[in-house]
């Protein structure tokens, strides 16, 4: 996967076995199966990884991160962020999981290596229980998340086409 | 006087540690995951052969270690052998995440427990360097180096971006390297962010995607073997392994074990604290044949830290390990009221609140024939050594050796010192040694055996009627994972992962007796209890993981860590 990073980079986030947690991840699949772009960028389902993530993400021209947030907004709130807040979302954060994208921004920092730009699409979610489902009210924002990024993506100069409607 | 850390950071996952403290060492503790998993319950009804795909979600860290014990628990089950290719491949996948796992744990984990990374900036990089290639011959111990990262950290402070070394204890009085030492720290802390990503290579070619490797199946690995098509494990790939294998070797003999082996020798102190639970568990691993019945790497129990004692587990079907496990729920908010084994396992939650002397953790608490036991890598290399394995005793006697010269302790210390907070980091390092060396090993095995002519990477599973068990363990780089699987009729009836840090941080078991963690911080200095450094050393030392795992991003600001001293 090193040897890429001239691509922009779609980074679908989150623990699929938790529901909602995984949102980040269906996102990143419909994407995938759904769109064609061109350039080519690539779409990574890094589900709950951190440091093992380093090769891929660093030297990004830009990053688009999909995940739950938590911003205290009601669940299916959708919430985009770009530029220098979207690094200072993951440092603030103490989510149960500490070693996630805000420690491997701070690496990749040391290392010269950050991805130029970062912007992250998120949604608030409602369940976090033992589910591979979304809920449904988290489910009927996805189209809307894909929306986002594929905006997101329009900004940068990528075009999405959609090749294959939604299952 | 009692202080709670809440929760314990750069770990995975939401722990919390209570400990009494009086005359400024730790008289009672207490650990708490804070976080209920459940995810096996996911499981039942599945296809065993999908199981491994789901088991890899259970946490962001470990994701091949559980793909690996899901796939050999249903493989135990139906007593199916795996072709020797799909073992040395599997071998070497987790060998290397393990080499990765271990650099990233202790130089970007919990070496600013030990390390003053602001002390850094007032060395002399002249006399820093030095000091590192008395340590060593590692070719990247020059001024010039030395001097550029003490510029780029400089920049760093003055950009107030510090914050990327995790919320560490500047300028604490338990910190005591001089400046020198801590540049060096910084410099290798640099350097193992280049080389743990060799191993990750390693990952990604064998398990053809990172990070969750796509290769495994119930049976052997996916991974065809043909050097004459693109889309299998072609030659070139192999060659690709053999290169990584050969960069991080340096890096890991002359860099991280000297490291752990100069920072120990200067905190010889801490030889002293931290023992706890000296029970040692770890099971073989790296199998040889095709039915798991010989191992490149000894696992087995030890008793009360005489490596005399040592009783080994022989093999995939042993019944000792599998005879032994059960797990209580008296301190956990669940609803068990015995212990029960894996098989018979449940996952009913039942909350209270935190009660000192009633239930007060979401992990349960396992024990190897009604004792607790330690698991990870000091269990690992204590019994290894026990077992005779000479890589094993060769590098703990190299480790054990330099630490006495550097502490001038006119010969080396003593094998008993490594019953300490400091003795895990340090073997750890050694453990980190012996897998490099073993991938070296597997590489050969794989390339000795394909050129045999045996190109067999898959056994097909078939599944009987009526009901079948199996247990699938895997010496993780955190210890001991176990996942328990019972088939009926083609499905899961019931699955449970008894996962290291389960054995390790488990609460007072179903004798009231503490566990691992709880019992290592008993007697732990605490010189500044708003600061409580020396409970995070110990607890960090075991490198915790309870991950399994929550991944959101929190916007709503709050408070780093709370320690509340009452």
């Amino acid at each position: 996967l090193s040897g890429a990073a001239d691509r922009i980079l779609v980074l679908g986030l989150g623990n699929i076995l938790l529901g909602d947690e995984g949102v980040g991840v269906r996102v990143a699949e419909a994407l995938q199966a759904e769109y064609a772009f061109d350039p080519d960028i690539d779409i990574v389902d890094g589900g709950t990884s951190g440091m093992d993530m380093l090769d891929i993400v660093a030297d990004r021209p830009h990053v688009i991160v999909v995940d739950a947030v938590n911003t205290g907004d009601p669940p299916g709130t959708l919430v985009t962020l770009t530029g220098e807040a979207a690094p200072a979302f993951f440092r603030n954060r103490i989510s149960p999981h500490q070693l996630g994208l805000s420690d491997l921004l701070g690496a990749l920092a040391l290392m010269d290596r950050r991805p130029k730009g970062l912007t992250l699409v998120g949604c608030v979610p409602e369940s976090l229980d033992t589910n591979l489902e979304l809920t449904p009210r988290v489910a009927a924002q996805v189209p809307e998340m894909l929306e986002m990024v594929v905006d997101a993506l329009k900004g940068l100069g990528v075009r999405a086409t959609r090749t294959s409607a939604a299952a | 006087m009692r202080i709670t850390v809440d929760p314990i950071t750069r770990i995975e996952g939401h722990l919390r540690v209570d400990c009494e403290v009086e005359d400024g060492a730790v008289t009672n503790a207490w650990a708490s995951g804070q976080m209920w998993r459940g995810i096996e319950l996911i499981l039942q009804g599945r296809d065993p052969r999908d199981a491994w795909v789901f088991a890899q979600r259970i946490c962001g860290v470990c994701t091949t270690v559980h793909a690996i014990a899901s796939v050999r628990s249903v493989e135990n089950a139906l007593d199916l052998e795996v072709p020797l290719n799909a073992q040395f491949i599997r071998n070497m996948i987790v060998g290397a995440h393990a080499v990765h796992d271990h650099i990233v744990h202790f130089y970007q984990l919990s070496a600013v427990d030990w390390v003053d990374i602001v002390s850094a900036l007032q060395a002399d990089p002249e006399r820093a360097s030095r000091l590192a290639q008395g340590l060593s011959d590692w070719h990247r111990n020059g001024v010039g180096e030395f001097r550029a990262v003490q510029q780029k950290l400089q920049a760093f402070v003055d950009s107030g971006q510090l914050g990327i070394f995790g919320s560490g204890y500047w300028g604490h009085p338990a910190m005591v390297l001089e400046p020198e030492v801590n540049l060096l720290a910084v410099v290798h802390y640099m350097q193992a962010l280049e080389y743990q990503r060799r191993a990750n290579d390693i990952v990604a070619v064998l398990g053809t995607k990172t990070p969750h490797i796509q290769n495994l199946a119930v049976g052997g690995v996916a991974n065809p073997i043909n050097f004459d098509s693109q889309s299998t494990l072609t030659l070139e790939r192999l060659m690709m392994v053999r290169r990584a294998i050969d960069d991080i070797g340096a890096f890991v003999k002359q860099v991280y074990l000297p490291d752990v082996a100069a920072i120990g020798a200067m905190y010889a102190d801490w030889t002293g604290y931290g023992a706890g639970i000296t029970n040692y568990l770890c099971v073989p691993d790296m199998p040889l044949d095709t039915r798991g019945t010989e191992f490149a790497l000894p696992g087995g129990f030890i008793e009360n830290g005489d490596v005399g004692t040592f009783r080994a587990i022989s093999g995939y079907h042993d019944a000792y390990f599998q005879d032994g496990v059960k797990e209580s729920t008296k301190h956990a908010w669940y609803t068990d009221d015995r212990p029960l084994h894996p098989y018979e396992g449940k996952t009913e939650p039942n909350y209270t609140d935190f009660q000192d002397d009633g239930k007060y953790s979401w992990v349960k608490a396992p024990t190897f024939y009604d004792k607790r036991a330690q698991v990870g890598p000091l269990a690992n290399v204590l019994c290894m050594y026990a077992a005779g394995h000479e890589p094993t005793q060769r590098y703990t006697d190299m480790a054990l050796q330099m630490v006495g010269s550097i502490a001038d302790l006119g010969g080396p210390l003593p094998v008993d010192a490594l019953h300490s907070t400091i003795g895990r980091h340090a073997a750890r390092a050694v453990r980190c040694a012996v897998l490099h060396d073993e991938l070296d090993g597997q590489w050969n095995r794989l390339m000795e055996n394909i050129g045999s002519g045996d190109t067999d990477t898959f056994n097909r599973p078939v599944f009987p009627e009526g009901e079948v068990s199996g247990v699938g363990f895997h010496e993780a780089p955190r210890g001991v994972l176990s996942h328990w699987t019972v088939i009926r009729d083609g499905k899961i009836a019931n699955y449970q992962a008894v996962v290291p840090t389960t054995w390790n941080a488990g609460p007072r078991d179903d004798n009231d007796e503490i566990g691992p963690y709880e019992a290592s911080l008993l007697d732990n200095p605490v010189a500044d209890p708003e600061l409580p450094l020396e409970v995070i050393r110990t607890v960090h030392s075991f490198d915790p993981c309870l991950a399994c795992a929550i991944h959101m991003v929190d916007t709503e600001e709050r408070e780093l860590v709370r320690v509340k001293v009452s």
